[in-house]
Parts: structure tokens; C-alpha cells; sequence
């Protein structure tokens, strides 16, 4: 093919026939999407089988055990399928955030220079990327149930926690003025430490030197708070569980499906994670971490300003793809008896069959979390990339 | 090259454009020569592979009856494991001929979901089972506890219905397959387990020792199960009601699988006779021969002998029969006249 034709000067009438195709191409794809909706809405008509989404408004009549929101099975589909979703964003966001931690140190471990930490990281990431989630799912439940005893024989670590298996019973923190005042001076402290961080960047800028940020930062974040807290009468209270009849009732219950649940995916993304983390540190080369030595720039910066730089580069989009295949993961959830947006999904087609209309509603929350996470991470990525020069 | 690809294009979309041509059932299991059954992944009794991973059960012996009368071969079934959320979408979609998994019959799913329902081969009902070191006589004492079900059922409304009715409240574990739940309520995770009565007995005869465990009065919802066909073809519908209706009027009648030749050939019940083809054409009645009854009960037996052979006292399982007696032994198992 020539490509000198298409080239701006030569020959528009090639060009409109490049951009008539390209019109004809997005016309046929829209034809083929649009009958093939036409096509399912006949045949389910043709085979007398409901469609839409009115379902949502009716009274679901299911059981749901684990929500963040208060829930009656007099609620309907609607609201039992957004707490489904709820479930959902709180496993994947509480997911993120914890195996990223653990990948981290993990990660770090990998390369250290110390025989033992460095060979119980690589041993912990090969086990843990090289079998199947779905059987490291089981296998936590089945080690949460096993260890757990029967409510009437909890176990009493401390005051107020009680360990069975039918979940883990904290005491459940309930606010009274005071803790807003806690909360409020907390939030004080990191806007200080926000103006600290300017200052000292300034500083460093004009003389060299910067303040010791991060000690005012933990003193800001500590001092503070805890001075509120002593002076104010009552922050909060305590709700301790208490069993009754079955089960403990009151207190904050991690049930034993979301805690193996959250173990299992955990470790299980963490694994990748961490050799993200370990190959974007073994990418930079050696010799600027020597230069940097040698040039008198310590430690911390050294790891700031020259190996986070080039490693997040590295680990950043691949992290990405952990993160969303963590998303798309927990929908696993539905094997042990989590009840995820999958579940309770899975539920509400049980009960009245409108399959596709569910099945469009996973695939576009799960679209549209991980392409959120994606732009998120592609925003971040772009921000720490080494401007080239 | 343009042309090409359009017309290409073109060609990959026609067969997308069509709706779905419509053909009887009936001709397409004639002219695969096989009889596509949709069936459970494994409960024991209703239909699971034996150790040679032949299925068994009572839904198979429906589907072999049907089988029989139509392609004179009992064992020309093609069997789909179908999980629960399955068992609707692949009749109505055809992709199985017949769904034969302990279905209950609904309202919904038969004017709303694209499906006919046949007969009630098996009037179950929702119950709970609990360990006997719980102490528990009745499901009304079980506020606060926990029970685990399984997904995709009628069973989860069942449950939650239950609760609301009776003004307790209830933790409901749900999980996607009824291993998964059973395992869950045998570790402790909960103090009940609940599905319907039929499969109650068969799971607790699982259980490392099925006497630690019993079975709570109560049975709170009414599940008939029943064979169910695609919504719409008619022909079909009628074959299958009436190969079971022929079962049923068998057992009636004493015709068993090992003297049904000699009745027919000796006979003189006009009824017997019309059923099994020596009179009449109530054959030609659901486009089949006149043998179409002797031939299925020549594959499983009649409806009371298919009840034996899969939950009867020298099965494992053992269920009494209850409602599952016929009309006439104070049951509700009563066969439409065949004439």
C-alpha cells in the first residue's frame, strides 16, 4: 500500500473514501449491536419470557446476613442488589488497600539482602500466585471454620472480643460529641502537616535543607488528637456483643465468610504485588544508587528522588492489572457464602429468572469500577513518571 | 477489498437477523435420535451417576420413560448436569428437551419464564435439619440462629418467609452450590440446614454419622416438582404429561415392568387395554404408536415401582411415601383419565 497517498496534499478523494469506510465500519457495528438487541428482545417476547427492569421496584422477600446498610427482606430487588454492590466496592476497596500494604513489604523483602526474609518472600509469593484463588478461598474458609469453636465456647482474647465461628465480635465504637471534636482536631493536623510539607519543600529549595517533616508530621497527628481526646468528657461508648440463645448478638461482627473471604484475596493478590514491587526496584540500575552514595544524598531521598521514580514506572501499570483482576476476584466470593453483588445477583435470578438484565448489571459495575481504578492509576502513573529529557 | 469484507460482513450478520426459526421438540429428538435431559449435578435418589457414572434416580427414570416412548430405546439420553440458576434458562432456551431437577412448580416461572410445567412427579416441602445436640423440637425456636441454604432456589424465600411470618429472626449463610452449604452446616457455621424435605434425607445420609442429626417438624412451604418443557410447544408438553399420567394410571391399574406384556396380552379392562394400545389410538392422540406405555413401563417400571426403587425402605433414603400415595391410598398422585 502506498501511505504517501493518504498523506496530507495527496489526494483528497482518497481521504473521503478512508473516512466513508471507517463511517461504513462504525455503521455496520452499530447495525449488528442494535439487531442483535432487537433479535434477543423478539425471542424473549416469541418464548413469553419477561424482560426489563421493573423487577427492581418489587418486594424481594431475600435473605441477606452481611450488609453495611440496614436491610429487610421486605426491601426490594433494587436496594438488595446495591447492597450487593456495596459489599462489592467495600471488599475491593478494603482489598486494594490491604494487599497493596503486604505487597509492599513483601516486595521488599524479596530483594533484601538477608538469606532468610528474602527466601520466606519468594516462598510465600510462589505458593500463593501458583494455586488457584478459588482453592485458597476454600482453604481459608475451611481453616476459619475448623480453628473457630462454637459460640458457646468462644474464645475471649480480650475484653469485649470474642472469637467463634460464627465471626470475630469486636466492640462496636458508638460516637458522642466529643469524638467529632477528636475527629475534627485530626483532620487540623493534617492540613498543618500539608502547610509543613510546603514549607519545608520551599525551604529545602532556597537553602538545602529542609525541616525534619516527618517528625512534626506524626507529633501533629498524635499530639493533637490526643489532647482533644483527654480534654473533651466522652468521645464514645462500646457496644460489646453478648451471646444470646444461637449466636452474640450487638457488637461489630467480621462474619467468617468476609474475613476468609478478604484473607484469601489478600494474600493472594499481594503475591503479584510484591513482584511488581520487586522487579520495578531491581529495574534501576545499581550504579545511581552507588552515585547517589557516593554524592552524599541520604538514604530516604536517595530512595525519593532516584529509585521510586524509575521503579514505580515499572510497578505502577502493572499494578494496575493486579488491582482490577482483585475486583473481578472477589465476585468468588459467591463460593463461600460471602454475599457479594454476584450473590445476591445470583439470588435474585434464582427467584424470578430474568438472567440477562443481572447478568448487564454485573458486567457494568465491574466496568465501571475498573475503568475508574484504571483512569485513577493512569493519572497517578503519569504524575510519577520520570520526565524524560 | 472493500466489497469483500462488507459482503463478508453482511453474511455474518444474516443468521444473526432471523429470530430463531421454530421446530416442534418432538421432531428434533426424533431426528437427533436422542433425548436431551436436563438433570441435577448429583442428589442422591432424585438424579446423581453411580460409581460407573451411570445416572440413577427418580427425575432420570422420568426422563427414560419419556425416552422409551419415543425412541424405543430407555438409555438414548443425552444428560446436562444443570446447576439451580440453570435449570429454567436451558429449556426455555432449548437447549435441553426436557428439565427434570427437582423443580418446583411456580407461578412465575410458569406464566413468566418461557416454561410449561407437566405433572407433579414429587409433592416436597421445605424443612429444617439441626444437630440433636441442639435440643430443638420445633423451627419456631430457632430465632437468632444461623442456617445456611443454598442459592438460586425457592428454598431462600422459603426461609426468609418463614422467619417473617413467624416473627423470628434468622442469619442466612447463602451459597452458590449445596456441597458448599452442607459443608458449611456439618462444620458448624450454622445451626440449621434447609432445603427441601426429599433432599434433607438425602444429604443427612451423608453425614459422617446421620444420627446426630434430625429433622425438625415443620415443613413451611408447599413444593410440587415437576418436569417442566419449553413454553409454547404444545405437542411436546402433551407427550411428556401423558407418558407420566401413564405411569401413574399404571400403578393403578397393577401394571408393573414385569407383567405388563402378559396384562396387555390378557386383559380384559377396557381402560388397561386402551392404555396399553390392544384398543383405541390413544397413541396417535400424542403423534406416537400404540405400544408408547407398554414400552416405558417396560424401561422403569410404573410410578410406585420408580418410587420404590429410588426412595423406598430398601433404599438409603428411605422417604414415605405421604402425599406421594396414590388418590386412592390417601395421597395426591392421581392420573387424568387416558381415553
Amino acid at each position: 500500500m502506498n501511505f504517501s497517498a493518504i498523506s496530507p496534499g495527496g489526494g483528497t478523494g482518497r481521504q473521503l473514501l478512508n473516512l466513508l469506510v471507517q463511517a461504513g465500519v462504525v455503521g455496520v457495528v452499530a447495525f449488528v449491536s442494535w439487531s442483535l438487541f432487537q433479535n434477543t428482545q423478539a425471542n424473549l417476547e416469541a418464548r413469553n419470557i419477561a424482560s426489563g427492569f421493573g423487577f427492581m421496584s418489587v418486594e424481594g422477600g431475600l435473605p441477606i446476613n452481611d450488609t453495611l446498610f440496614p436491610y429487610d427482606p421486605s426491601d426490594t430487588y433494587g436496594y438488595a442488589f446495591f447492597l450487593g454492590v456495596v459489599n462489592t466496592l467495600y471488599v475491593a476497596s478494603l482489598g486494594i488497600v490491604l494487599s497493596t500494604l503486604i505487597g509492599v513489604i513483601v516486595g521488599c523483602a524479596r530483594v533484601s539482602s538477608n538469606w532468610l526474609v528474602s527466601r520466606l518472600a519468594t516462598v510465600y509469593v510462589e505458593i500463593l500466585r501458583n494455586v488457584p484463588l478459588l482453592l485458597t478461598l476454600f482453604f481459608t474458609y475451611a481453616v476459619v471454620l475448623a480453628s473457630l469453636p462454637h459460640p458457646r465456647h468462644s474464645l475471649k482474647p480480650l475484653a469485649g472480643v470474642f472469637l467463634n465461628n460464627r465471626g470475630i465480635y469486636l466492640p462496636n465504637p458508638v460516637p458522642h460529641t466529643g469524638f467529632w471534636f477528636v475527629a475534627a482536631a485530626f483532620l487540623l493536623a493534617l492540613v498543618l502537616v500539608f502547610i509543613v510539607f510546603l514549607i519545608s519543600k520551599n525551604k529545602r529549595e532556597i537553602s538545602g535543607k529542609g525541616l525534619p517533616t516527618l517528625r512534626i508530621a506524626f507529633g501533629l497527628i498524635i499530639v493533637l488528637p490526643s489532647l482533644i481526646f483527654f480534654l473533651s468528657p466522652s468521645v464514645m461508648d462500646f457496644e460489646i456483643a453478648s451471646l444470646k440463645g444461637f449466636n452474640y448478638r450487638g457488637g461489630l461482627v467480621l462474619r467468617p465468610e468476609f474475613t476468609a473471604l478478604m484473607t484469601g484475596l489478600v494474600l493472594y493478590t499481594a503475591a503479584f504485588i510484591a513482584e511488581n514491587v520487586r522487579s520495578g526496584i531491581q529495574s534501576v540500575n545499581k550504579g545511581q544508587i552507588e552515585a547517589a552514595g557516593a554524592l552524599g544524598v541520604k538514604s530516604t531521598l536517595t530512595m525519593r528522588k532516584i529509585i521510586l521514580p524509575q521503579a514505580l514506572r515499572v510497578s505502577i501499570p502493572a499494578t494496575t492489572n493486579d488491582y482490577t483482576s482483585l475486583v473481578k476476584n472477589s465476585s468468588l466470593a459467591v463460593a463461600i457464602g460471602y454475599p457479594d453483588m454476584v450473590s445476591i445477583g445470583g439470588t435474585i435470578i434464582g427467584q424470578n429468572d430474568q438472567a440477562i438484565e443481572i447478568i448487564g448489571l454485573w458486567m457494568a459495575v465491574y466496568l465501571t469500577i475498573n475503568l475508574i481504578i484504571s483512569s485513577v492509576m493512569n493519572w497517578l502513573n503519569s504524575r510519577v513518571q520520570v520526565v524524560e529529557r | 477489498m472493500i466489497k469483500k469484507s462488507l459482503a463478508i460482513a453482511v453474511l455474518i450478520t444474516m443468521p444473526l437477523m432471523a429470530t430463531s426459526a421454530f421446530t416442534g421438540t418432538l421432531d428434533n429428538v426424533k431426528s437427533k435420535d436422542v433425548l436431551t435431559l436436563g438433570v441435577s449435578e448429583g442428589v442422591t435418589g432424585f438424579s446423581a451417576p453411580d460409581d460407573k457414572g451411570v445416572w440413577t434416580g427418580f427425575d432420570v427414570d422420568m426422563g427414560k420413560a419419556v425416552a422409551a416412548a419415543v425412541l424405543s430405546d430407555a438409555n438414548k439420553i443425552k444428560y446436562v448436569p444443570l446447576a439451580s440458576k440453570q435449570k429454567i434458562v436451558a429449556v426455555s432456551s432449548g437447549q435441553v428437551d426436557i428439565t427434570s431437577r427437582t423443580t418446583t412448580w411456580t407461578m412465575k416461572r410458569d406464566t413468566k419464564q418461557g416454561v410449561d410445567f407437566t405433572v407433579p412427579v414429587f409433592y416436597d416441602g421445605q424443612g429444617f435439619m439441626t444437630t440433636k445436640a441442639s435440643g430443638l423440637s420445633s423451627a419456631k425456636q430457632l430465632d437468632g440462629a444461623s442456617v445456611c441454604v443454598t442459592s438460586g432456589t425457592t428454598s431462600e424465600l422459603n426461609v426468609a418467609d418463614f422467619a417473617r411470618a413467624n416473627g423470628i429472626k434468622l442469619e442466612t449463610v447463602v451459597f452458590e452450590g449445596k456441597k458448599e452449604a452442607f459443608h458449611a452446616y456439618t462444620s458448624g457455621r450454622c445451626d440449621a440446614f434447609t432445603t427441601d424435605m426429599s433432599q434433607i434425607a438425602s444429604l443427612r445420609t451423608t453425614t459422617k454419622n446421620p444420627d446426630d442429626h434430625l429433622i425438625l417438624p415443620e415443613i413451611f412451604s408447599k413444593e410440587p416438582l415437576s418436569p417442566l418443557v419449553k413454553h409454547g410447544d404444545n405437542q411436546w408438553k402433551d407427550l411428556v404429561t401423558w407418558v407420566i399420567y401413564g405411569l401413574i394410571e399404571a400403578e393403578e391399574k397393577g401394571i408393573t415392568q414385569a407383567n405388563v406384556l402378559e396384562v396387555k396380552a390378557s386383559s380384559q379392562d377396557p381402560t388397561v387395554q386402551r392404555m396399553l394400545g390392544v384398543s383405541g389410538d390413544v397413541g396417535s392422540f400424542i403423534n406416537l404408536d400404540n405400544d408408547w406405555l407398554v414400552r416405558a413401563i417396560q424401561a422403569v417400571g410404573n410410578y410406585g415401582e420408580i418410587y420404590a426403587r429410588n426412595f423406598g425402605p430398601e433404599t438409603k433414603l428411605n422417604i414415605p411415601r405421604g402425599l406421594n400415595n396414590l388418590w386412592t391410598n390417601g395421597g395426591l398422585v392421581y392420573a387424568m383419565p387416558i381415553r
